[in-house]
């Protein structure tokens, strides 16, 4: 399996994110080896590995908390390069890319509301409204409606994830479950076209996970965005991904749909070991 | 060493515990104490100085600190009725004596003639000379019976556990709530009458100009630290470029107050941009470092540039306030109207006072209505979520460092208004005036009050600059007795007087009903 050249003539029209080459290096030690592979439009890509494999580092590079040493990250819109992730910072990221993600700790804003939160999502189309908050202080129409759209849109939101009853309660104050599924919710209020999961079933119970499961296909079927998904629970990555990039030690060790990984050795033997030779 | 291990292997017995701990109790007592109560200087015209002697207030302190050190170790082995009986006794008898005391000294006293000097000792004998030494004992004494009932409550109802305490906290919440609702617009009727109430005297109306000067700048602060989280420990940097602002437009330029006002809000916006840029990455402690060294800077540079700004001299008759151009003058010049022949009042200085008083009313209402809208706007919810939770802001696209320096540049601004009207008030204006310690009291007001609560600001400014005029009756001790009513008040409300956050969009008019389904999604 050689790694795809850097200078792909014709990009395949559904790619969504092409990772190429990508290197992360902190001081001496390599978190991501050349990792190349492509996310596509109306598919979950799971990405799964042992611990330390470089996956939430890999999440960090396209969300761009962390500028890569090497590589590109090539994000299409209507079929050509619209933007070169690497060269961007995070804000830019979720502004102009739009690429959302939620975080392996939950990082919800504590002390607001749940709706506050939904409402903080969609900061920049209603700081556009508010007419950089000029028009919004003396209350003008145009930002009146722009605020009751963003409302309305998070209560749509808050209702497919079964958490209307709790809009006016601190975020914090949630249950662990429901705190995930808000972060799912606030990441998809941003208007995403593609959608970053860090483990989001970790800490869930296996109902849960099952509604978790359903929410994320509708979320593909429905609005035909990527989503890449980081997932430890293997019922989870194998019952909806659509393609699954193993990683190992910071290098791509196996790529594909997920029957084809099930049965990859490389994948095997990373996750349980060498078979001792005689 | 083989027998404390086996002490600590037998469990100390509270007898072992008290002991112990009186004995370091009085030790450190002696030392803290021999040489600052020990020794009382003297200093009288003409002769060296001299000192006495208080060893026998060093004696008693030995003896009665370490005796509620004892209650209290008992108190902790679950044996409150020592420390019940045993501090509310002395509470009464330290606490009563100094009472009786105080009370003889200023009713019976004046009446010496009458009564002979002997009464004025009262005669109770007394540890301490002085009375209000005693009282302070007192109120130790009935700390120790408080801890001894909380002691008592708590074995009646068991340990709190997780979510009663959250519970506890939210009723607090609510609490807080109920009372800002009630106390804010009490407060503001208070301020709008209270200058034509029998209380209303010139010391009373200057006082209280002084009170809401501070809680301009508690509600300007408010949006740096309580919205945004940035902890700025050199906000009066802001207020003294407003001073100075309108110092020298007024004196250099001729400009009145009511053009400088706003020239002196957008300096000081602009120096809260420029303070901003530096300090965009740093967070928490490093960010007040930075912003205490901006402080400084600000004051040594205008102590330094004597050619512009007087130096530590000073600017100094700077113009007076106008009615909108009228001045308060006693006699106008020739044909100019003054404001008492304009309305075809007697002159009284009064007039000009309480102008100036319903000027800062009004500058300080300003300040909170703008700083409430600015809440329920997408940059408001923004400088609230940054304070959450900076990574996740930027994951949503928000620009964080926009965000900030929009929060300092409107602190700022703020500042800069109620520093031009300090110079305006005050008619002169030195670097003496914005000192550190002015920050830290804008800062103490804004954490006492409750971070984010406007009525909660108000109430703390009112303490915190109106306690220290109250007790200028206890004169050398009244830094002291300030202090510990600051600990106590954040020993009893560790979040701020009024700490309650409402969200700024509700789903549910009214309450939220959500508590009944909390159960069901946690199971």
């Amino acid at each position: 399996m050689s790694a795809p050249a850097l200078a792909i003539a014709e990009p395949d029209h559904i790619s969504l994110l092409k990772v190429d080459h990508l290197t992360m290096r902190f001081g001496g030690l390599l978190a991501i080896d050349d990792v190349s592979f492509v996310a596509r439009q109306r598919e979950i890509t799971g990405i799964i590995g042992p611990n330390g494999a470089g996956k939430t580092t890999l999440f960090n590079c396209i969300t761009g908390f962390y500028k890569p040493t090497v590589g590109r990250l090539s994000l299409y819109r209507d079929g050509q390069v619209g933007y070169l992730l690497e060269q961007m910072d995070g804000h830019v990221i979720g502004k102009k890319a739009r690429v959302a993600r939620t975080f392996q700790n939950i990082r919800l804003f504590a002390g607001m509301s749940v709706l506050e939160n939904l409402m903080v999502a969609q900061h920049n189309k209603l700081m556009r409204a508010s007419g950089m908050t000029v028009l919004g202080l003396f209350g003008l129409p145009v930002y009146r409606r722009a605020e009751r759209e963003a409302k309305d849109k998070a209560v749509h939101w808050l209702e497919r994830v079964h958490l209307i009853d709790y809009a006016d309660m601190s975020a914090g104050n949630l249950p662990y479950g429901a705190q995930r599924r808000l972060e799912i919710a606030r990441a998809m209020c941003t208007d995403p076209v593609l959608l970053c999961l860090d483990e989001p079933a970790a800490g869930l119970n296996p109902r849960e996970s099952a509604e978790l499961n359903a929410l994320l296909k509708s979320i593909r079927d429905e609005f035909g965005i990527g989503i890449l998904l980081i997932e430890h629970d293997m019922s989870v990555v194998m019952g909806i991904s659509d393609h699954i990039v193993v990683l190992d030690y910071g290098r791509k060790i196996s790529d594909g749909s997920p029957a084809e990984v099930q049965r990859d050795p490389a994948v095997i033997r990373a996750y349980l070991g060498e078979e001792e030779k005689e | 060493m083989a027998t404390t291990q086996s002490g600590a292997a037998a469990a100390p017995t509270p007898m072992m515990v008290a002991l112990k701990e009186a004995a370091m109790t009085a030790f450190l007592v002696f030392m803290l104490s021999f040489l600052m109560i020990g020794f009382e200087t003297q200093a009288t015209q003409g002769q060296p100085l001299s000192y006495t002697t208080r060893f026998a207030a060093i004696v008693w302190g030995i003896i009665l600190v370490p005796l509620g050190r004892i209650l209290m170790v008992y108190d902790r082995f679950g044996r409150p009725m020592p420390a019940l009986i045993g501090g509310g006794l002395a509470f009464l008898y330290l606490f009563g004596g100094a009472v009786i005391a105080l009370a003889f000294d200023i009713l019976v006293i004046p009446f010496n003639d009458y009564f002979g000097a002997a009464a004025g000792a009262a005669g109770i004998p007394m540890p301490f000379a002085d009375p209000i030494i005693d009282a302070i004992f007192g109120l130790g004494a009935l700390y120790i019976v408080i801890q001894g009932i909380l002691t008592i409550r708590r074995r009646a109802h068991g340990e709190l556990t997780l979510e009663a305490r959250e519970a506890k906290e939210a009723l607090s919440s609510q609490r807080a709530k109920q009372v800002s609702m009630v106390l804010g617009p009490a407060l503001l009727g208070i301020a709008l009458v209270l200058p034509f109430t029998p209380w209303g005297d010139r010391v009373m109306v200057e006082t209280m100009t002084l009170i809401l000067t501070y809680v301009m700048l508690g509600w300007g602060l408010n949006i740096v630290v309580g919205l945004a989280g940035l902890l700025d420990l050199g906000y009066v940097a802001f207020y003294a470029v407003g001073a100075y602002s309108y110092a020298k437009l007024a004196v250099d330029l001729d400009l009145s107050f009511w053009a400088c006002l706003p020239l002196a809000g957008l300096f000081a916006a602009f120096f809260g941009v420029v303070l901003g840029f530096p300090v965009l990455r740093l967070r928490g402690d490093y960010l007040a470092i930075v912003t205490l060294g901006f402080g400084e800077m600000i004051r040594i540079t205008l102590i330094n540039w004597q050619e512009f700004t007087g130096g530590p001299n000073g600017i100094s008759s700077i113009p007076r306030i106008t009615f909108f151009g009228v001045p308060f003058d006693r006699s106008p010049e020739e044909g100019t109207e003054s404001f008492h022949t304009l309305f075809g009042l007697e002159f009284d200085s009064m007039q000009r006072i309480l102008f100036l008083y319903y000027v800062i009313l009004v500058l300080a209402l300003i300040t909170n209505f703008f700083t409430m809208r600015l809440r329920r706007l997408p940059i408001g919810r923004a400088w609230e979520a940054l304070r959450e939770d900076e990574t996740a802001c930027r994951a949503l696209g928000i620009n964080p460092t926009n965000t900030k320096l929009t929060a300092f540049a409107i602190g700022a601004m703020f500042a800069g208004f109620a520093g031009s009207f300090f110079s305006v008030r005050q008619g002169f204006v030195s670097p003496e005036s914005f000192v550190f310690l002015e920050s830290a009291i804008i800062l103490a007001i804004v954490v006492l009050g409750g971070m984010g609560s406007q009525v909660g600001v108000a109430l703390a400014a009112i303490l915190l600059i109106g306690l220290p005029e109250v007790m200028r009756e206890l004169s050398l001790y009244r830094m002291l007795a300030f202090g510990a009513v600051m600990v106590l008040i954040m020993l009893w409300r560790p979040r701020g007087l009024l700490a309650h956050r409402e969200p700024t969009i509700l789903l549910h008019r009214g309450r939220p009903k959500a508590r009944t389904q909390k159960s069901e999604a946690t199971a």
